[in-house]
């Protein structure tokens, strides 16, 4: 009897080995039992997908390590020595733009089909080959129904909305340094309207901010519980807001960029194949759909997808006004990436409630002054308006490899070389701005009240 | 040097381990990443040039007294809280002293994310009380505004570090102080001014510098509420910006450790020259004596009213986990369990890491808090202020510092036996990590702990013939007991929700303590119940140790016969 049991044994799991052999498809990958995927992601996100991979490849189990775009990639570039994750899985692309720019990343050409070039008018796609996208997103401006009601506001469709007296203390946003989608759309305005303009097109925003937020996910949050009515967000915060119930309703504006969230294989990923499956499986039509879940709600990059949507799901590929109005120029944008990042904080962030003082006392001057004639006083309110968005530096400047310079410096790493000059200190040049734009807040305040007093 | 080795070789071997461990956690890694602050960006070699920009820079500088400025503001308003509470235990035979007690370590207790996400619900602009004052009075108070919402935040959170140790220094005054004093003559607020306050002077300091530390280096508060213009968080902007290495981040980190530094300094001059030990211990504390009806009725009310004040994050979180939707409205639209059954099929790891992770960080904190406080307090060696000035430090660093520093440090060290596995990415690395982060609590607790133990006492035990350890062990020890299970509370239970550092050290999910939990849950809408349900565990579970282990120490002390059953 023993023995015989043992055979039964010996014959079953030899039957299993055969078995398992014959079900590893040939010339794919070996599928390892572990994947180990580093994202940003919320739970309802990868909670859904880790489950359906998991059905899909049995014997393959995920680990999802949840960290802040920032943390994860200082998590990947420490750890590096001995890597032991295999998946990097975010929305930033800048965030993946540094782990390439390390070398910290493995080339992957996805084996999907069916999706195409470009998602508005930006490339799904590293073309480099570093990173794949997986889903779009674009930003836009997501308010609180109960709160515009019972401050009876009107509803912005446009950001110059975002600009107007009506909203005053209103209106929220994240910093760009903070989070990379943020950046997107501060340089997408830029783009769109020009350096000067553009950038006076953000400072009369945020002359109307109550709050810039330091974690991108503080701008729906603050929606949501009402504590500001209006945030500038990326398009699934508000979608899924939506979907939770909270009272909330989102637009894009006709200026925005849809970018890709991305993912990569981490370099020398300890489970490769499993990685390069669950890439395939997010990129399949399984995965694609899975996108549209209530809690998700980003768009699929996958065209056909859309066949599935709920009514009123926006659909980039149909409706082509969708970030199509501004023909990005990646170039332009990774070249003064961090300049552009450290202007915002040093005008907008850290100057706040400068800037909205500021910001007050000309839109009541400008109240004022609607309807009445008083040259003095008009001149007044334009020099005002004229200081508020007056630049330190010039375009040509900002993409000048001198100035750049100052803010890629990598001080981590020791120059051998004493003629290898830093031109700058960051420290030095921020503070050369913050105290030109201080100034001027202060002095278009003083211009704005003198109007306003010319006008009692 | 050598005289001295010969003469005390146990105390040094200890001081020399404690040194080490120090050494090889807290300076290493803090180093690791600070010397950036010191280094030339251009030639790599030493500059103070970086500081010289801090001090030219009108962002920093304003920054600086802004965090100044709150960190006296939040000591004040937390004494306010904390006074009247410990008076009323410690004079009076008040049936609230369980009810105080607890408030002495559940505002502690408070999840990141969701705790601010409370209190904006509560206080914020458009908040509950906003709204009623609102529709009723027609007026809005800004209480979370700006620096004031730091303000309040912080002085409802830290409260506690005045109240557990000016209460556990006001149970240790002895009765016949007060006695001598009142057979003198003296008596009512004279009594109070003259006797009970400076003979309870170092546990105050202790509290009301530990407050003023904190909420100094606190990241987390001005971070959620989103101030910017303040020290810690400046430092952290710098740090954690994706590809902008900027030295600026450290510089302040460095200027944090000297703030913090020189504060202890301050505090310890203060209470320089002074001998706070009395001899007797177990006198019960002071005198107390029962309330008239009115005196009764008053207390209650303001006992209510601080309690609502700093209940108000647990009660708005309470109502963030049961509620529906909660927006722009005095109460959640409707309330319902579903939240607290999300988190059921919840990983059950997070609550055990955190109580494992919490309950050893705590006990290697007093450990080496006792052994630190005996070492500067009872002996001679040479450096030995060095040691507690060392330690200390850890309060100023930010979690994000030394998260970066292990990682950096440790990640290429293996743990020996455990087949590659590396220690900055194992589980005990979080525990070190935790228990470095939390020694100052410990450290300060302890220390004050001893400054109330009269070395008279330790001579007396020698002079009947016991040795070092063994008088340590049997008269130091159970007469700090109080101070050490403070200490013990305090990294305990602060552990169990620091975020910061935890973030960047977890490497697996079945690793993460709730905290963790709390954080991956509060990134989306539809997380915002289940996170707040998962702060609710997470403020019981950590609740309910405290409480066990203050009835075990309390058991043990009376057993020992040093607590009379009143």
């Amino acid at each position: 009897m023993k023995k015989s049991a043992l055979g039964y044994g010996v014959a079953i799991f030899g039957a299993a080995l055969v078995a398992g052999v014959l079900a590893a498809p040939v010339g794919a990958f070996a599928m390892e039992d572990k994947l180990v995927v580093v994202t940003s992601y919320p739970k309802d996100l990868t909670g859904p997908f880790k489950k359906a991979f998991e059905a899909k490849h049995p014997g393959t189990m995920v680990e999802v390590l949840q960290k802040k775009t920032s943390a994860g990639v200082k998590y990947i570039q420490e750890t590096a020595s001995g890597n032991t994750s295999d998946l990097m899985w975010a929305s930033a692309p800048d965030a993946f733009e540094v782990l390439k720019n390390d070398g910290l990343l493995a080339k992957y050409t996805p084996k999907a089909t069916g999706i195409p070039k470009n998602i508005g008018s930006y490339p799904v796609n590293d073309p480099a080959g570093y990173y794949v996208g997986f889903a779009g997103s674009g930003y836009g401006i997501m308010w609180n129904e109960r709160y515009v009601k019972a401050k009876k506001l009107p509803v912005p469709a446009e950001w110059s909305d975002l600009a107007k007296p009506v909203y005053h203390d209103h209106v929220g946003m994240s910093a760009p340094s903070r989070s990379g989608t943020t950046h997107l759309t501060v340089e997408t305005v830029l783009q769109g309207e020009g350096w000067e303009k553009g950038w006076a097109t953000w400072k009369n925003i945020a002359g109307n901010f109550k709050m810039v937020t330091e974690r991108s996910f503080g701008v729906p949050e603050g929606v949501n519980s009402g504590d500001f009515g209006l945030g500038i967000v990326i398009d699934f915060f508000g979608f899924s807001s939506k979907a939770t119930g909270f009272p909330v309703d989102f637009v894009y504006p006709t200026v925005t960029t849809l970018v890709p969230a991305n993912i990569a294989i981490v370099k020398s990923a300890p489970h490769p194949g499993a990685a390069a499956a669950f890439i395939e499986f997010l990129l399949s039509v399984e995965g694609q759909e899975l996108l549209l879940d209530p809690a998700i709600r980003r768009l699929p990059v996958n065209p056909a997808t859309y066949a599935k949507a709920p009514a009123g799901f926006p659909n980039p590929f149909k409706d082509k006004s969708i970030g199509a109005a501004v023909k990005f120029d990646v170039a332009k944008s990774g070249a003064r990436y961090n300049l552009v990042n450290s202007l915002f904080d040093v005008m907008i962030t850290y100057r706040r409630e400068d800037l909205a003082a500021a910001a007050k006392a000309i839109q009541e001057a400008e109240t004022a002054l609607s309807g009445k004639s008083n040259a003095e006083a008009a001149g007044l309110v334009k020099e005002a308006r004229a200081l508020i968005a007056a630049m330190p530096i010039t375009e040509a400047e900002a993409v000048d490899a001198k100035y750049p310079g100052v803010f890629t410096s990598d001080v981590f790493k020791k120059r051998k070389k004493a003629s290898v000059k830093v031109p700058k200190r960051q420290a030095e040049v921020e503070e050369k701005w913050d105290s030109f734009c201080l100034k001027n807040y202060k002095d278009a305040q003083a211009k704005a009240e003198k109007a306003l007093a010319l006008l009692k | 040097m050598i005289s001295e080795i010969r003469k005390h070789p146990g105390q040094m071997a200890v001081m020399v381990l404690i040194t080490l461990f120090l050494l090889a956690f807290l300076v290493v890694p803090v180093v690791q990443v600070v010397f950036v602050a010191f280094m030339d960006a251009t030639t790599g070699g030493f500059t103070l040039l970086n500081f010289k920009d801090f001090f030219s820079t009108a962002l920093f500088r304003e920054s600086f007294w802004n965090s100044i400025y709150v960190g006296g503001m939040s000591v004040l308003l937390a004494s306010a809280f904390a006074m009247p509470l410990a008076y009323f235990t410690s004079r009076f035979e008040f049936r609230g002293g369980v009810i105080i007690q607890g408030l002495g370590i559940i505002p502690l207790i408070m999840p990141p994310f969701v705790g601010a996400v409370a209190m904006m619900m509560i206080f914020g602009r458009n908040g509950s009380i906003n709204l009623l004052l609102e529709e009723f009075l027609g007026i809005n108070i800004p209480f979370m505004e700006g620096l004031n919402g730091v303000i309040l935040v912080e002085s409802v959170h830290y409260f506690p570090f005045i109240l557990i140790n000016l209460s556990a220094a006001l149970q240790n005054i002895d009765r016949a102080m007060e006695e001598s004093a009142q057979n003198l003559g003296c008596s009512g607020m004279r009594l109070y001014r003259r006797i009970v306050l400076p003979l309870a002077m170092p546990g105050y300091v202790a509290g009301a510098s530990l407050v003023f530390l904190k909420v100094f280096d606190d990241l987390g508060t001005p971070l959620l509420l989103n101030v910017n213009n303040m020290l810690a968080p400046q430092a952290y902007l710098r740090i954690a910006s994706i590809g902008i290495n900027d030295p600026m981040g450290y510089v302040i980190s460095v200027i944090l450790v000297v703030i913090a530094m020189a504060s202890m300094w301050l505090a310890f001059l203060a209470l320089k020259g002074k001998d706070y030990a009395t001899v007797q211990k177990g006198g019960g504390g002071l005198a107390k004596r029962r309330m008239r009806p009115i005196e009764m009725f008053f207390a209650w009310i303001i006992v209510l009213i601080i309690m609502t004040l700093v209940l108000a994050p647990h009660i708005g979180l309470s109502m963030l986990s049961l509620g529906t939707i909660w927006s722009y409205s005095v109460l959640p639209d409707a309330f319902t369990l579903d939240h607290f059954r999300a988190i059921f099929s919840e990983t059950p790891e997070y609550m055990t890491n955190t109580v494992l992770y919490s309950a050893l960080a705590g006990g290697i904190d007093v450990i080496l808090g006792t052994a630190i406080a005996y070492i500067v307090l009872r002996t001679k060696l040479v450096g030995r202020q060095w040691l507690d000035y060392i330690a200390m430090s850890a309060v100023a660093i930010p979690g994000l510092v030394i998260g970066i520093g292990y990682l950096r440090t440790f990640f290429d060290v293996e743990v020996p036996g455990m087949d590659g596995q590396s220690f900055a990415t194992w589980w005990v690395a979080i525990v070190i990590a935790l228990a470095i982060r939390r020694l100052p609590y410990a450290l300060r607790a302890c220390s004050a702990a001893l400054t109330q133990v009269s070395v008279s006492l330790e001579e007396s035990a020698e002079n009947l013939g016991a040795n070092k350890l063994k008088t340590v062990y049997r008269i130091v020890i159970p007469l700090m007991a109080g101070g050490i299970l403070a200490g013990f509370v305090t990294s305990f239970a602060t552990a169990a929700v620091e975020l910061g550092m935890t973030l960047m050290l977890v490497s697996k999910n079945a690793d993460g303590p709730l905290a963790y939990g709390i954080y991956v849950y509060m990134q989306s809408a539809a997380g915002r119940g289940p996170g707040a349900a998962l702060g609710i565990f997470a403020v019981l579970v950590v609740g309910l140790c405290t409480f066990i282990s203050h009835v075990y120490v309390d058991r043990r002390q009376r057993a020992l016969g040093m607590k009379r059953d009143d």
